[in-house]
């Protein structure tokens, strides 16, 4: 049991890490473009909210499958596939929980407006050092709030987690995977605290969440 | 070049579609002195700030100094232009305390500071203010802050878009006598946007007239009712009736 949790933790830890970093880029283009076709690069980003997790889950494994041309640059490395690896399911981690890390760093950029960044540069600040001394403080509870969203959203994934990784125990099984497993096998008392920790982390997380908003709000006013 | 060095002042010209209209400026200012920048509301004032700042760009030239910030081939990126902005809303950067957003330009030019922090915070006032964050600030307040923020990044020209136009009648009677300070200290030149010919009265040396985005009329003494002719004393009429009808 302790090694289903710490697979968890370490997958959700993972994917918010690297998943903060590659949205953030993404984040700050859809906040500051005006052309209406960022729209389509939006909606993309925000496919994976709408999209059942077995289709999410089919078509990552095509793409992390030995034949799939994704995976042909990786087999110099000795890297044939991704499937039914841990490496495989923080690279699916991040795909389902993209709109969770974009929209709200996206948001935060918007509400941020264009002001600071131009007075940041009437004071000498290089455009990379004004995103990193003034749009990043400036959108932290953004930054906070994604973080939350996509470590809460990553250790309650279910169905793409089965289907690319398989449940390998130490490897790939996470939680919500296990309870499926003992419920299955009529290991109900298991079963029992397994949810019931998951449920009192889900409520934590939405707390936090809300206390963050109401941080926010505060600061506004 | 050699012409440039004997007056090291601004001259500059900006012509081309800007929103919905057509900018075509074409003005110079001397090297020291406030230079009041009018017109109606949409004339095109702000936007030649932005294309000075080097924050919007219009086909051009801007020398400031003898130094050359655009021409055909040349455009000084805002950030490499040392140049202080007064924005119509003070846009203090909420994350930093007072005395954080005064350093924050001043961190980032050469050593050789002639602006000092102190003699800054003495001009305008802004002793008790330092710890401060800038959410607990009046509107003077704030505005004086970014105008020491301004000055602190150690400028060549200051640029002041209405800086008052948004504070109540109290907050603009309380930061007047620091801007009339200002003036009798500034060594450099400083373009300064308002439709108050009360303002432009008492801040202003020279007055620019905009409209359509053209410059009307340019480098005229500043304002003083006495010896001022018929045409620009009925001029400063509508200008003044305009500032009353404007809100």
């Amino acid at each position: 049991m302790g090694e289903v949790i710490w697979t968890t933790l370490r997958l959700a830890g993972l994917t918010t890490v690297l998943l903060l970093i590659l949205a953030t880029p993404i984040a700050w283009w859809l906040a500051r473009r005006r052309a209406w076709w960022k729209e389509v690069v939006a909606a993309v980003t925000t496919l994976p909210i709408i999209l059942p997790p077995s289709v999410l889950g089919f078509y990552l494994l095509i793409a992390i499958a030995p034949a799939s041309p994704l995976m042909a640059p990786l087999h110099a490395f000795g890297v044939r596939t991704l499937a039914f690896t841990f490496e495989g399911l923080v690279v699916g981690s991040m795909v389902y929980s993209l709109p969770f890390a974009v929209q709200p760093i996206r948001g935060a950029f918007e509400a941020m407006g264009p002001r600071p960044m131009e007075v940041a540069a009437t004071l000498r600040a290089s455009p990379l050092d004004a995103f990193f001394t003034v749009a990043l403080p400036l959108s932290r509870r953004g930054f906070i709030t994604a973080a939350i969203l996509v470590f809460a959203h990553t250790v309650g994934e279910f169905g793409v987690v089965l289907m690319i990784g398989g449940a390998i125990p130490g490897k790939t099984e996470v939680i919500s995977v296990r309870i499926y497993q003992l419920v299955e096998s009529l290991q109900y008392g298991e079963a029992h605290r397994l949810a019931a920790g998951v449920v009192a982390f889900a409520f934590a997380a939405l707390l936090a969440l809300l206390l963050v908003d109401r941080r926010t709000d505060e600061a506004v006013r | 070049m050699s012409e440039r060095a004997a007056n090291p002042g601004v001259e500059g010209r900006f012509v081309g579609p800007l929103g919905g209209f057509r900018l075509d400026a074409d003005f110079t200012l001397a090297s020291s002195g406030i230079t009041a920048l009018s017109g109606p509301s949409g004339s095109g004032k702000t936007s030649l700030l932005r294309c000075i700042a080097g924050l919007a760009r219009l086909p051009g030239q801007l020398h400031v100094g003898g130094e050359v910030w655009q021409d055909d081939r040349t455009f000084v990126p805002p950030h490499r232009r040392p140049v202080g902005v007064v924005f119509q809303e003070a846009s203090l950067l909420a994350h930093l305390s007072v005395r954080g957003n005064l350093m924050y330009g001043a961190r980032r030019t050469p050593a050789r500071a002639q602006v000092g922090l102190d003699d800054t915070v003495a001009l305008l006032g802004l002793a008790p203010l330092l710890d401060r964050a800038p959410g607990n600030l009046s509107g003077g307040e704030r505005q004086r802050v970014a105008l020491g923020r301004a000055l602190l990044s150690q400028p060549r020209l200051l640029l002041m878009d209405e800086p008052l136009s948004s504070l109540d009648a109290g907050s603009k009677a309380e930061i007047l006598p620091y801007l009339e300070r200002l003036h009798r200290a500034l060594a450099i030149p400083a373009l300064y946007i308002s439709h108050d010919a009360g303002e432009i009265a008492r801040l202003a040396d020279r007055v620019i007239y905009m409209r359509g985005g053209r410059i009307v009329a340019g480098e005229a003494p500043a304002p003083t009712l006495e010896g001022v002719d018929a045409e620009r004393r009925d001029r400063l009429a509508l200008a003044a009736l305009r500032a009353g009808l404007e809100p």
